[in-house]
């Protein structure tokens, strides 16, 4: 029960935290802007509607996962400015708990990159999206959001010992546009890409966001993003002991 | 039991040199200290900067991994049983970091009183009675980024002490300060062995060891070179004299060749304004006023004074050796 507390309040701090940063609020409500801009500009050429809602739900997760993928590693990176990342790990609670809802934080925000992209489609480029299962499109949304939390976490853990590792979060960012289909289909991608996809949460992620929008059966993706999600989270919790004691031989907690 | 130990406690680091040929080298940051500190004792680690002092408290804290040696704070190993230490101790370190800039006081508090287990049908009562002891009771709600360097450290002792903790490690915790906020600090870190505290304090002030610590320990390049109550180390240096000459522009080569005449102990220089104070130790019953200044021969020297020795002579003597 503690434990659920901790996550919660921690989670409500580190997303107020979040929205109170003039640049990183900036940079949330500008950037999914721009990635929908470019996605409708280029598939408006196929001139198909249902390309362009496809487009449309594609560039609203890449928003999520590049609020996600950069900023995990930058919180870190904050958290040693900031001096408190010596403060977290010195607590008693396991170092996980305390993560965990930062980067659930992060995704979060995501959120609000995916309905202020869906909401530029309609009215600035009249991409009407008409949702088929309205539940189940909200629940893969939910469950894309903490599969997310979950990389992020997995990013975070080692972004703790290796401190240039933030830079790998913006490595990641493109990459994972293209490997897990957000703007192409996966079956157009090289036979050797898709098993890299298929352990990647956000290709499951965008399948059951796009089937429950468009009617298809969602649970199938969403059951595998969630899945995956919780592998991360496993991986992640049982790593962060390991990392955490290379860090305190290595003496590198104290540095930015 | 102690409530603090160290014995023969060490820690190396591993730096590199070089861009393309890199080459490792260790540094000792401590090289093998030993000492207790009993039950509500206020115990003063005292030494110049990169003496060694942060790194022994961050492996008495759990930070650091020794690389020799062993700690234990209330009886437990600080590297076998980290989880229990933390839920005991408390941690402050001085300046402005280690605050969420963006989050007002309260909510500081009330992050790191999760993250400390504290319980929360708890936590109001007990938040809201240390922004009252350290002074920040009506400006909990604004942002820290908006406090003084004095209110982000009273905020730092507020939350290292948030879950009642029997042993506070401090670091430098007036560091920075101007004298009124230095001193309020100082008022609140005597009033912890007043509540039944162990407090291990780090300070580069000789003065403030003197006024606070019931022993110290004075570290030098790693090594505990004195240990005993303020008036123990007085009294080591108690004999001899001091010779002050005011000096413009004192080159290096000077202070080595007073440094070197028989019978100096020690020597130092305070900058003052545009003059250079050099403070000269020397060992009872020796005058060396006319051989210093046969060596700064080619200074404008200014006034000349002779002194008994201060507690903070008798540091620099510690640590120049």
């Amino acid at each position: 029960m503690s434990s659920l507390r901790l996550v919660l309040v921690s989670w409500w701090l580190q997303f107020k935290m979040i929205m109170r940063s003039p640049f990183d609020g900036f940079g949330n409500v500008i950037y999914p802007l721009f990635f929908a801009t470019t996605a409708f500009f280029v598939f408006r050429a196929g001139d198909s509607p249902r390309t362009l809602i496809y487009a449309s739900l594609g560039a609203a997760v890449m928003g999520m996962w590049s609020s996600v993928s950069t900023s995990a590693g930058s919180a870190m990176q904050r958290e040693r400015w900031w001096g408190t990342l010596e403060l977290l790990v010195s607590a008693p609670r396991h170092f996980s708990l305390i993560l965990l809802p930062s980067t659930l934080g992060l995704a979060t925000v995501g959120i609000y990159n995916l309905v202020a992209t869906l909401l530029w489609g309609r009215f600035a480029f009249g991409i009407d999206l008409t949702i088929e299962h309205p539940l189940l499109f909200a629940l893969s949304i939910g469950g894309t959001v903490l599969s997310f939390a979950g990389l992020g976490f997995l990013f975070a853990v080692s972004f703790v010992r290796f401190r240039a590792a933030w830079v790998l979060g913006n490595f990641f960012e493109y990459p994972v546009w293209l490997i897990c289909g957000f703007l192409v289909p996966l079956a157009l991608l090289p036979t050797w890409v898709h098993p890299i996809a298929w352990v990647l949460a956000p290709t499951w992620g965008m399948n059951a966001i796009r089937e429950s929008a468009l009617g298809g059966t969602p649970l199938p993706d969403l059951l595998a993003c969630l899945g995956l999600g919780l592998a991360y989270i496993g991986v992640g919790v049982m790593v962060t002991d390991r990392v955490l004691r290379a860090a305190r031989v290595s003496g590198s907690l104290s540095l930015t | 039991m102690a409530a603090i130990e160290a014995e023969e406690l060490r820690r190396t680091y591993k730096t590199h040199t070089g861009t393309l040929r890199r080459k490792a080298k260790e540094i000792e940051a401590v090289r093998g200290i030993s000492f207790a500190v009993e039950p509500g004792e206020l115990f003063g680690l005292l030494g110049p900067n990169g003496a060694g002092k942060t790194t022994t408290i961050k492996m008495l804290i759990t930070l650091l991994i020794p690389t020799g040696g062993s700690a234990r704070v209330l009886g437990l190993d600080v590297v076998r049983q980290a989880r229990e230490v933390r839920k005991r101790i408390g941690y402050v370190f001085g300046g402005e970091r280690g605050v969420y800039e963006r989050l007002s006081g309260y909510d500081n508090l009330r992050y790191f009183a999760e993250l400390y287990g504290v319980p929360a049908r708890e936590q109001k009562a007990r938040i809201e009675g240390l922004l009252e002891l350290v002074g920040l009771k009506d400006r909990e709600h604004e942002r820290a980024e908006g406090y003084s360097r004095g209110m982000k450290q009273r905020l730092h002792v507020a939350r290292g002490l948030l879950h009642d903790p029997e042993v506070l490690f401090l670091d430098e915790p007036t560091i920075g300060l101007d004298p009124v906020g230095a001193r309020e600090i100082r008022a609140t870190i005597a009033s912890l062995t007043d509540a039944g505290k162990t407090v291990l304090l780090t300070t580069h002030y000789m003065f403030e060891a003197d006024a606070l610590c019931d022993r110290i320990a004075v570290i030098s390049k790693g090594n505990i070179v004195a240990e005993g109550t303020p008036l123990d180390l007085k009294r080591g240096v108690g004999h001899g004299t001091v010779v002050e000459v005011e000096v413009f522009g004192i080159a290096g080569e000077a202070v080595e060749r007073v440094r070197g005449l028989g019978g100096v102990v020690a020597v130092a220089v305070e900058e003052r304004e545009q003059a250079q104070v050099l403070v000269v130790q020397t060992e009872p019953d020796v005058e060396l006023t006319q051989a210093i200044l046969a060596h700064l021969d080619g200074s404008d020297v200014g006034r000349i004074s002779r002194r008994d020795p201060t507690l903070e002579d008798a540091y620099v003597a510690l640590v120049s050796e």
